[in-house]
């Protein structure tokens, strides 16, 4: 399997990163910073990382089964994370999350059948007391307000 | 940059860069002082560097409050085994958005503070566990350190020294349950985030299996100030037990919500109504929560006297936590605010032992159930039954941070438990004020 320059000098940097005979701790970022470049966790990609790290494929799928940021299937190229926990609530992030969905015509981890969008109500982001915050994929946005929003993903629209 | 507006009632020692302009590059670092409590350390002994920090009353900031230099003396450095520090930058524990600035704004003053763990126990290596979420932090910090080995503050002899440390960053992939540090430990090494059983405790057998001190980013932080200005200058910023002061972050229904830098012992009123602003919309505070959504909720009447340390939280059976202050006012549902935060343990709990996979999963269904008006008497006494029986039960604290505040709300909160009973409409639906509108 081949991938970017940039994404085989990460990975040749974070194996060296951990003590010899311990590649396995690599695993993680490996398959988060590659489901950046592939869009999701492949089968290809699962066996590849398996290989380089030392492990079976069913070692790595039991750990991609386990974190949240990590998935099979891919996303929309835009993924809104809408955060409803506690501090966010407070400040109506759970309307906020509904507003969302409407304004994209899909439920909570759906996807826009183009493929631009997709949401999903995500837990405390680390944004607290700038409620309700979202990010679109690794983007923070703070004091989000719906027209805020239908700005934010309007102007994602129009970069096509 | 900085996110809020600082406050004058703020004592600035973590957080003296921020606002600074290009506060995160080295040379802003090195122009401030930054890097002399390494030199400092660097010609002191492991035992005094550790006796710097008891004497700060320094306690660790993730949340458990251990005292730092305790964990630090814990290490057996007579170990033949290499050791490790492990930064936690995991943070996940609802209201809490704090390491993030500390990254963000002053990533070299978290670097020298791994350095002088590194000389106390004779660690040369480490890595900074970041929350995947914070992909720009990882960005921010790997900079750092390339700066950092450039500049010869990382890397082989570091300064002429003699003295040897490499630093890299790992990332999560989306696990509030890594926050947990055996948790971590495993993540770390590329598994899932289940926790280990203790002891041993990471200061014997970390990570790698190896002696470990693992710490909270906030707490690593204030190790270069400990060393240069000394430990007894430190604790004298906070009150006798607890030494120097504590990010807080504002969240909720208040007027400045934000991210404070306070002494310990701020007193929790004068944190709301003049750090924090007040309530908005000129409301009634109803409830607190000090230190995250793992800590028990305190009522306005609770927080009379109350002031922002471990010992004052203690007293009132709560927990000063991570720092973050969630701010209830007086239309909030409790319920609610309730049912959310046990959907978020629900989803949280890694699985691996039962009283929390099946404990928070049942307090889940229970609380949408009342909430929806579903719910009959039994089901509070249900509640707080199932509640009890997870605490002490489980393999590591995440049953408990379900469970602690599961009581406390039904204890305090009853009667708003009871007006959702049996059909009846959430009686908050239409007040038309954050949680509730």
């Amino acid at each position: 399997m081949t991938f970017s320059p940039q994404l085989e000098a990460r990975f040749a940097k974070l194996l060296e990163s951990y003590p010899a005979g311990r590649e396995r701790a690599a695993m993680i970022p490996m398959l988060l910073y590659a489901q950046d470049e592939l869009g999701a966790v492949t089968d290809e990609l699962v066996a590849e990382v398996a290989r380089r790290v030392g492990v079976t494929p069913l070692q790595v799928n039991e750990v991609v089964s386990y974190y949240t940021m990590l998935h099979r299937q891919p996303r929309g190229k835009y993924h809104v994370q809408v955060c409803t926990n506690i501090s966010c609530l407070l400040r109506d992030g759970d309307q906020l999350l509904e507003h969302t969905c409407k304004k994209l015509g899909i439920g909570n981890h759906g996807v826009t059948e183009d493929g631009e969008f997709s949401v999903e109500e995500v837990e405390c982001m680390g944004a607290c007391s700038w409620a309700p915050a979202i990010q679109i994929n690794y983007d923070f946005h703070h004091d989000v307000t719906p027209e805020k929003l239908d700005r934010l993903l309007d102007g994602l629209r129009k970069k096509r | 940059m900085l996110y809020n507006e600082p406050s004058p009632l703020e004592t600035k020692v973590l957080t003296r860069r921020f606002g600074m302009e290009r506060s995160a590059a080295i040379e802003t670092y090195l122009a401030t002082d930054g890097y002399r409590a390494f030199q400092k350390a660097a010609g002191m002994t492991p035992d005094e560097v550790i006796n710097e920090v008891k004497a700060s009353n320094l306690r660790g900031r993730g949340g458990a409050g251990f005292p730092t230099g305790m964990k630090w003396s814990f290490v057996p450095r007579t170990s033949p085994k290499p050791k490790y520090i492990v930064v936690n930058g995991d943070e996940g524990e609802p209201g809490t958005c704090k390491d993030r600035l500390l990254i963000e704004s002053d990533p070299h003053q978290l670097i020298e503070g791994v350095l002088i763990a590194g000389l106390a126990v004779d660690a040369h290596k480490g890595w900074i566990y970041i929350r995947g979420e914070y992909r720009y932090l990882i960005d921010i910090m790997d900079r750092a350190i390339a700066e950092a080995y450039a500049g010869g503050w990382l890397g082989k002899n570091i300064q002429g020294t003699g003295f040897d440390f490499d630093l890299y960053t790992h990332t999560g992939a989306g696990s509030y349950e890594c926050g947990e540090e055996s948790a971590l430990l495993e993540s770390l090494e590329g598994k899932r985030g289940v926790p280990r059983i203790r002891p041993p405790f990471p200061a014997v057998a970390g990570a790698f299996q190896s002696p470990t001190v693992l710490n909270n980013v906030e707490t690593f932080c204030a190790a270069p100030s400990i060393i240069l200005n000394g430990g007894a200058a430190f604790a004298a910023l906070g009150i006798p037990k607890a030494g120097g002061t504590k990010m807080t972050c504002l969240s909720g229904h208040i007027n400045k919500p934000g991210v404070y830098e306070l002494r310990l012992g701020f007193p929790v009123k004068q944190m709301i109504e003049e750090v924090g602003g007040g309530i908005r919309n000129g409301k009634k505070l109803k409830a607190f929560i000090p230190g995250g959504s793992s800590c028990p909720v305190l009522t306005a009447a609770e927080c009379e006297g109350a002031t922002m340390d471990y010992d004052s939280m203690a007293q009132r059976k709560t927990m000063l936590g991570s720092g973050g202050v969630i701010v209830m006012d007086e239309d909030t549902c409790m319920v609610k605010a309730c049912m959310r935060l046990m959907k978020f343990y629900a989803h949280e709990s890694c699985g691996w032992c039962i009283p929390c996979r099946e404990g928070t999963t049942w307090l889940n269904k229970i609380m949408t159930r009342v909430h929806a008006g579903g719910g009959t008497e039994a089901d509070i006494g249900l509640l707080g039954d199932i509640a009890k029986n997870m605490l002490g039960r489980t393999f590591c604290p995440l049953g408990d941070a379900a469970a602690m505040p599961m009581i406390s709300f039904v204890e305090k909160f009853r009667q708003e438990f009871e007006d959702h009973l049996h059909g009846r409409p959430c009686p908050f639906e239409h007040s038309g004020v954050g949680v509730t509108a």
